[in-house]
C-alpha cells in the first residue's frame, strides 16, 4: 500500500493541493487542487491524509478571498478549472484575489467590461451587438449620450459599438449600455466610419490594457493614432494614412510572441525608416 | 459500451524515460516512454508500461477558439474546439452547455464506427467539462483523423484533452486515454499498433481522469478474464501518469514563452 500512496503523491497534474502561495506565477492545470495561506499548517503540501475536524470552526481567523476567473471554490479549497498562471493580488490586508492567467480566444461577457461591438439588428427600442459571446448583446437605444424618445442615435446595421456591460451573467441575456454611471458617454458610443478593425486573443488584450505597458506608449510615438482596445479581443485602430493603420495593426498582432528586448528593437528600427 | 464509474488502485510499473524536443518546429514537443532494458521498444513489446513516442503541438489553427493535434507513433489526430459559442435552439439545454463530438476519419464519410466513437469521446468529455457555468452555449469538438496506426480512440481522447484545455473551457480534471491490447497468450501490450491490435485476443481503451486516476470511460473489444480486465486497468493507471506529466510538460513549454 506505501507504494501505491507514492504514486498517488507524485502524481503531476493531481498534484494533491499545493499551496496557493508557493504556485503563485507558475503554470496551473484543471484538476489541481490550491491551499490558501491560513489552511497551510493545516494541511500542508503533501498530506493527502483526512484533517482532524476542528470543533471551534468559527475562532479560525477571517481572510476574505475572491477567486476570479479559472478558479472554483471547492469545500475550503481552491480547484482550479483553466490552464494558464496563477496570479495573485493583495489587497492591503490578507486574503486578496487569485485568478488564473490563461490564453484564451472566446470571450465570455463580464458585468463591467468595456467591448467592441458591431450591430447586427435592429428591432423597435435595442439594437443587437454581436460582441463574439455566445449570444448577442442587447443595447437600448436610450443608453446614448443625450438620446430621448424624440431624439434617437444615429446607429445603423454594422456599426462598430464601443460600450460597457451593465447586465452579464451565465443566465442572462448580456446588456450593454454607450454611457457611464452620470450620463455621459466618457469615450463610448458608435465608432467613427475609417479605420480597421481586428481580433488578437484576450490575454494580449490584457496585456496591453495593463497600467504600465510600455507598447502602447511606443506606439504611440511612432505615428499619431486613434486606438480601441475591447476586453472582447477586438482591437480598431485608425492612423493617418491607410499604410500607417495596417502598419500599426501588423505590429500590435506580432507584439504577443515577442520579448521586450524584441519589441525594444523592433520599435527602434520603426522609428528609423 | 456503457460508461463505467470505479476506482482502482494504480499499478507501480514505473518505466525509463527519454525525451526529444522539436520534432515538428516551434511547439512541438515530444515524450517517450521505453523500458529501460535494449530492444524493447521494438516488437513485440514485453508487458509493462511502454508507451510510443507523444508529441503535441497547440493553438496550431487560427479559426477554432482552440486546437490541438496529438502523436502516438504514427497516430495522428487534429482537434478544434468551438466554444462557448451560440447554439441552436433545438440542442439547447437551459442548465448546462450543450457538448458535441464530430470525428471525421482520413477518407470517406463517417460511418457506424465513428458515431460510437463520437459517443464514447463526448460521454468522457461530459463528465470533465464544467458545462453547467455556460448554460445554452453549444462547446463543439471537432476531430481529424490524420493517420491511424493503432490506438485511435486514445488518440482522439487526448488531442480532444488537450484542444479543450487549449480553448479554456473549465473543466473539474484532465483527462486521458490508453488502449490495451491482450495476446493469445495473454500478454498485455499498451498502446498497440494496428498490426498488434489486429493479432490482438482483446482490445481494451479506457479514459482516466487526471485526479484520482478514476476511470471515465472505457469500451472493449474481445474475451478477457476479470483478472485481466483489473490486470490492463492498473497498467493503464500506470501510463496515463505518463501522458498526464506529458501534458503538463508540454502546457508549461507554451506559457513559458509569455
Amino acid at each position: 500500500m506505501a507504494e501505491v500512496v507514492s504514486v498517488m503523491t507524485e502524481s503531476p497534474a493531481g498534484g494533491r493541493a499545493r499551496a496557493a502561495r508557493t504556485v503563485l506565477g507558475q503554470v496551473v492545470l484543471p484538476g489541481e487542487e490550491l491551499l490558501l495561506p491560513e489552511q497551510e499548517d493545516e494541511g500542508g503540501p503533501g498530506s493527502a491524509g483526512e484533517r482532524p475536524l476542528r470543533l471551534n470552526a468559527e475562532a479560525r481567523s477571517q481572510v476574505r478571498v475572491v477567486c476570479g476567473p479559472g478558479l472554483r471554490r471547492c469545500g475550503d479549497r481552491l480547484l482550479v478549472t483553466k490552464c494558464g498562471r496563477l496570479r495573485h493580488k493583495e489587497p492591503g490586508s490578507g486574503g486578496g484575489v487569485y485568478w488564473v492567467d490563461s490564453q484564451q480566444k472566446r470571450y465570455v461577457p463580464v458585468k463591467g467590461d468595456h467591448v467592441i461591438g458591431i450591430v447586427t439588428a435592429k428591432s423597435g427600442d435595442i439594437f443587437k451587438v454581436d460582441v463574439g459571446g455566445s449570444e448577442p448583446a442587447s443595447l437600448s437605444y436610450l443608453a446614448f449620450e443625450g438620446a430621448t424618445k424624440r431624439n434617437r442615435p444615429n446607429v445603423q446595421v454594422g456599426d462598430l459599438i464601443y460600450g460597457q456591460f451593465v447586465v452579464a451573467n451565465k443566465d442572462m441575456e448580456p446588456e450593454m449600455v454607450c454611457i457611464d454611471s452620470c450620463g455621459r458617454a466618457n469615450g463610448m458610443g458608435v465608432i467613427g466610419q475609417d479605420g480597421l478593425l481586428f481580433k488578437v486573443t484576450l490575454g494580449l488584450i490584457r496585456k496591453l490594457l495593463a497600467p504600465d505597458c510600455e507598447i502602447i506608449q511606443e506606439v504611440g510615438k511612432l505615428y499619431p493614432l486613434e486606438i480601441v482596445f475591447g476586453m472582447n479581443g477586438r482591437v480598431w485602430v485608425k492612423a493617418k494614412t491607410i499604410q500607417q493603420t495596417l502598419i500599426l495593426a501588423n505590429i500590435l498582432e506580432a507584439c504577443e510572441h515577442m520579448t521586450a528586448d524584441q519589441r525594444k528593437q523592433i520599435f527602434s528600427r520603426l522609428a528609423e525608416s | 459500451m456503457a460508461c463505467t464509474q470505479a476506482q482502482l488502485v494504480s499499478g507501480s510499473a514505473n518505466p525509463g524515460r527519454t525525451r526529444s524536443v522539436g520534432l515538428w518546429g516551434h511547439t512541438v514537443y515530444t515524450d517517450a516512454n521505453m523500458r529501460a532494458e535494449p530492444g524493447i521498444e521494438s516488437s513485440p513489446r514485453g508487458p509493462g508500461c511502454s508507451l510510443r513516442h507523444f508529441a503535441c503541438e497547440q493553438n496550431l489553427l487560427s479559426r477554432p477558439d482552440g486546437s490541438a493535434s496529438f502523436l502516438q507513433g504514427d497516430t495522428s489526430v487534429l482537434a478544434g474546439v468551438y466554444g462557448p459559442a451560440e447554439v441552436k435552439v433545438s440542442k439547447e439545454i437551459f442548465n448546462k452547455a450543450t457538448l458535441e463530438v464530430i470525428l471525421r476519419p482520413k477518407i470517406g464519410l463517417p460511418g457506424v464506427a465513428e458515431k460510437s466513437r463520437e459517443r464514447l469521446i463526448r460521454n468522457t468529455c461530459e463528465a470533465v467539462v464544467l458545462g453547467a457555468l455556460h448554460p445554452r452555449t453549444s462547446i463543439t469538438v471537432v476531430l481529424q483523423v490524420i493517420s491511424d496506426a493503432g490506438s485511435l480512440l486514445a488518440c482522439c481522447l487526448n488531442a480532444a484533452c488537450m484542444a479543450l484545455v487549449d480553448t479554456g473551457v473549465p473543466m473539474r480534471a484532465l483527462f486521458c486515454g490508453v488502449t490495451c491490447a491482450l495476446d493469445s497468450d495473454g500478454t498485455l501490450v499498451l498502446d498497440p499498433t494496428a498490426k498488434q491490435e489486429k493479432e490482438a485476443r482483446a482490445v481494451l481503451t479506457f479514459a482516466l481522469d487526471s485526479v484520482e486516476q478514476k476511470l471515465l470511460m472505457s469500451t472493449t473489444k474481445g474475451l478477457y478474464s476479470n483478472a485481466e480486465l483489473q490486470q490492463c486497468l492498473a497498467a493503464a493507471q500506470a501510463a496515463s501518469q505518463h501522458v498526464f506529466r506529458f501534458y503538463r510538460e508540454s502546457l508549461q513549454r507554451r506559457y513559458s514563452k509569455s
